[in-house]
C-alpha cells in the first residue's frame, strides 16, 4: 500500500472515531452545549484539557522552533508548561467555585458592571482569533502536505471541516472526542521518536537518547556535541546557545505563562468538572498528560537537526531523497541553486561564501558583516523551508515505516482540529451568550442563542482562514504566542486581582484590561503588520514578548485608578471572600 | 466577621501558593534562563547535556508536574483539616 492511501486510511478511520462519538452524544440543550452537564471525571476531562490545549502550535510548529533556534525554543516549553501552575494554584479552582459558566461572566460580575463584561467579551474574540488564525495555518501546511496541494487550499479545506466538526458536536461530543483525539496525539507524537533515537543513539527512550551518545557515525560522540558541531560548521549558532537575548527569552516565557494562565478556552474546561477537589486533580492530570509531549519535543527536534543536515546538505539535488520532492511539490521546501553545482548547501547567517566559491563561516556576525559581501556571497544558503514542515518531514528523514507517517498525520489533523473546535465554542459562546443574551437581548431564546453561535463560529472561521493564508508571523507557535501576549495583557492581571483582592472596583479593572491589551495589541500590529524595525523594539523586547509589559501596564493603571475610585459593594466584597472557601460549588448545569 | 477557621485556612493556603510560586519562578525563569550559563559551568551535567541547558528543555516540566501533584495533596488535606471536603 502506498503512503498516501495509507494516510487516508489513517485519518479516515481517527474521523470516524471521533465523529462516532460526537454522534453518540449529541448536545440537545443550551447548558450541554457549553458545559456538558458538568459531569465529566477529572481524569477524561485532564486528556480532553490536554488534547485541547494542545494545538498546532505545539504538535507542528513547537518541535521545529526547538530545531531551528535550539535553546531559544525552550521558551516555548516552559511557558506552555509552566502557565498551567499558574492557571492551576491561581486561578481554575476559584474560578470554579465561583461557577459561571464563562470568563466574561465572571468579570461582569465580579466587577459589577455591563461594560466590564463587554470589554472581556471584546479581549476573549481578540484572543481566540489570533489563536484560530495559527490553527489555520496549520491545518493548511497539513491539508497542502496531505493531497499535495498549495497551502491556500489547504488552509480552505481545512476551514471547511473545522467548522462542519465543531458545529455537530457540542461541548459533551468535544470532551470525549478529545479524549480520543489526546490518544491518538500522543502515539503520533511519540512513535516516530522512538524510532528515530535507536537509529541515532542506541538508546530506547528519546529522552535518554537526547542526553546520550550519538553513534550513527560509528565513533560514539555525546549527542548533544555533535548537534553543536554540526550547526557551528554550516555557520548557525551552538544548538545549546541559540540566538535570543536573555530579556527577550524572559520576556516571551513570561507572557506565554501568564498568557496560559489567562486563556479563556481552557479555564472554561474546568468548569466541566463536578467540584474544587475534581479540578485540582483534572488540572495534574491535564499537565501529565502534556508533559509527554512536551518531554518528547526538544528530543524530535535535536534529532530532526541532526537528520535534516546529514539528508539534504552537501546532497547532489538529482539524487535527492524521494521523500525531498513531496515538500518541493507543494512549495514547502525549496531548492535555489546559486552557485550552480547541482549540490543542496544548507548554510546559517553566520555562513558566507568566499571569492573562489568555497563555504566560509565568519567568527561573528559583526566580523561578517566587515567583509563587506553582498547577495549570494552573504547567504549562501539554497536550501529554504519554514519551521512548521520539521515535524512533518522529520519521520520521512529518518526512514520510519510508512504506518508511523500515516499515524502522524492522523495526530497532526487532531491537534489542528480540536483547538480550533474548542476555541471556536469560546469565541461563539462570547459572542451569544456574553454579547448578545446578557447584554444586547436578554429575551433571546435558547434556540436562537445556538443559532447565533453557528452564525458567529462562521464568520470568525472565515476571517481565521484569511490570515491562516497569509499569516502574521513566520511559524504557528510565533502567531499563537501573540494570542497568549493578549491573554496575558488583559486577562490575566484582571482575573488574578478579581480573586485576591476584594477591594479592586469595576473602574481600574476595565481601564488596567483597555489599556493592557490596546498596548500589546498596538505593539504587535506595528511591529508585524505595519513595518516597524527590529532595531525599534522598547527594551529589545520583540512581539511574542510584548505581553509581558502589558500585564505590567494592566497592572499599574488597574490600581492607579482603583486608588481614585469607589469601592466596590458589599456583596461584591462578600463574593470575593466566598470563592477562597471550595465547598459548596454548585453544579455546572445549574446556571 | 470571619470565623477563625475560615482565617485560618486563607492563611494557610495563601502560604502553600506562595512557597509553590517560589519554587516554580526558581525552576523555569531562574535555572532555565537566569543562572543557566552558571549553572552549565560550575554545577554537574545530566548525561552529556549540561544542567542549565537542561532544566530548560526537560527538567522545569518535571518540575512543574510534581509542582500540581504536591499542590493537589496539600490541599485536600487543608480541606479535610478544616472541614471544607465534599466526599
Amino acid at each position: 500500500m502506498d503512503q498516501d492511501t495509507l494516510n487516508y486510511l489513517f485519518i479516515g478511520l481517527s474521523f470516524a472515531l471521533y465523529i462516532g462519538i460526537a454522534l453518540t452524544t449529541r448536545a440537545n440543550s443550551t447548558k450541554e452545549y457549553y458545559t456538558a452537564g458538568g459531569g465529566v471525571s477529572p481524569l477524561a476531562n485532564g486528556m480532553a484539557t490536554a488534547a485541547d490545549w494542545m494545538s498546532a502550535a505545539t504538535f507542528i510548529s513547537m518541535a521545529g522552533a526547538l530545531a531551528i533556534g535550539g535553546y531559544a525554543g525552550s521558551r516555548f516549553l516552559m511557558g506552555w508548561t509552566g502557565g498551567f501552575v499558574l492557571l492551576t494554584i491561581l486561578m481554575v479552582p476559584y474560578l470554579r467555585k465561583f461557577g459561571k459558566a464563562t470568563v466574561p461572566d465572571f468579570i461582569g460580575d465580579r466587577y459589577y458592571s455591563k461594560f466590564a463584561r463587554l470589554v472581556a467579551v471584546m479581549c476573549a474574540v481578540f484572543i481566540c482569533m489570533t489563536y484560530i488564525m495559527g490553527q489555520m495555518r496549520g491545518v493548511g501546511v497539513v491539508f497542502s502536505q496531505l493531497f499535495g496541494i498549495e497551502i491556500q487550499n489547504g488552509v480552505i479545506a481545512g476551514a471547511l471541516i473545522v467548522f462542519l466538526y465543531a458545529g455537530m458536536g457540542g461541548m459533551k461530543g468535544i470532551t470525549y472526542t478529545q479524549v480520543a483525539q489526546y490518544c491518538v496525539m500522543a502515539f503520533a507524537y511519540t512513535i516516530p521518536a522512538f524510532y528515530i533515537v535507536i537509529a541515532l543513539t542506541g538508546n530506547v527512550i528519546p529522552q535518554l537518547g537526547f542526553i546520550g551518545e550519538y553513534i550513527a557515525d560509528g565513533e560514539p560522540v555525546p549527542f548533544l556535541e555533535k548537534l553543536n558541531n554540526i550547526n557551528q560548521e554550516l555557520g548557525f549558532s551552538k544548538y545549546s546557545e541559540g540566538s535570543m537575548s536573555m530579556v527577550d527569552m524572559f520576556c516571551i516565557t513570561a507572557a506565554l505563562m501568564c498568557g496560559t494562565a489567562g486563556l479563556p478556552h481552557v479555564i472554561v474546561r474546568f468548569f466541566t468538572v463536578k467540584n474544587v477537589r475534581a479540578v485540582r486533580k483534572s488540572a495534574c492530570w491535564t499537565l501529565s498528560f502534556i508533559a509527554v509531549v512536551y518531554l518528547t519535543a526538544p528530543t524530535i527536534g535535536a534529532f530532526s537537526r541532526v537528520n535534516l543536515i546529514n539528508e539534504l546538505h552537501g546532497t547532489v539535488y538529482n539524487e535527492a531523497p524521494e521523500w525531498f520532492s513531496r515538500f518541493e511539490d507543494t512549495g514547502q521546501m525549496t531548492f535555489v541553486d546559486k552557485n550552480g553545482d547541482g549540490i543542496i548547501q544548507y548554510a546559517g547567517p553566520l555562513a558566507y561564501r568566499t571569492s573562489d566559491g568555497r563555504l566560509a563561516v565568519a567568527p561573528s556576525l559583526k566580523e561578517k558583516k566587515e567583509l563587506g559581501l553582498s547577495g549570494d556571497q552573504a547567504d549562501p544558503n539554497e536550501l529554504i523551508f519554514g519551521p512548521d514542515i520539521m515535524v512533518m518531514a522529520n519521520p520521512y528523514m529518518a526512514g520510519v515505516p510508512p504506518w508511523v507517517i500515516a499515524l502522524l498525520m492522523a495526530g497532526c489533523i487532531a491537534a489542528a482540529l480540536s483547538t480550533a473546535a474548542g476555541l471556536l465554542l469560546v469565541l461563539s459562546t462570547s459572542v451569544s451568550h456574553d454579547l448578545l443574551k446578557k447584554i444586547l437581548k436578554p429575551d433571546l431564546s435558547d434556540q436562537e442563542e445556538v443559532r447565533w453561535a453557528r452564525v458567529a463560529s462562521f464568520v470568525s472561521l472565515a476571517v481565521a482562514a484569511y490570515f491562516g493564508i497569509n499569516p502574521p508571523s513566520a511559524f504557528i507557535a510565533k502567531t499563537v504566542a501573540f494570542a497568549f501576549g493578549l491573554a496575558a495583557s488583559s486577562f490575566f492581571p484582571t482575573l488574578l486581582i478579581g480573586i485576591f483582592s476584594k477591594k479592586m472596583s469595576r473602574e481600574g479593572a476595565i481601564a488596567g484590561m483597555i489599556c493592557g491589551i490596546g498596548f500589546t495589541l498596538s505593539y504587535i500590529v506595528y511591529f508585524q503588520f505595519l513595518g516597524g524595525a527590529a532595531d525599534d523594539y522598547l527594551f529589545g523586547i520583540s512581539p511574542e514578548g510584548i505581553g509581558t509589559i502589558g500585564m505590567l501596564i494592566n497592572f499599574a493603571v488597574s490600581f492607579t485608578v482603583n486608588a481614585f475610585s469607589p469601592e466596590p459593594p458589599a456583596e461584591v466584597q462578600q463574593m470575593v471572600e466566598d470563592i477562597h472557601i471550595p465547598s459548596g460549588a454548585g453544579n455546572a448545569v445549574d446556571h | 466577621m470571619e470565623k477563625p477557621t475560615t482565617r485560618s485556612y486563607k492563611v494557610a493556603c495563601l502560604k502553600l501558593t506562595l512557597i509553590l510560586l517560589a519554587i516554580w519562578a526558581i525552576v523555569s525563569f531562574g535555572c532555565g534562563i537566569l543562572l543557566r550559563n552558571w549553572m552549565d559551568a560550575n554545577l554537574p551535567s545530566i548525561g552529556h547535556v549540561p544542567l542549565g541547558f537542561w532544566m530548560a528543555q526537560q527538567g522545569s516540566i518535571i518540575c512543574f508536574v510534581l509542582l500540581l501533584i504536591i499542590y493537589a495533596i496539600c490541599m485536600r488535606r487543608l480541606d479535610e483539616k478544616h472541614g471544607y471536603s465534599e466526599e
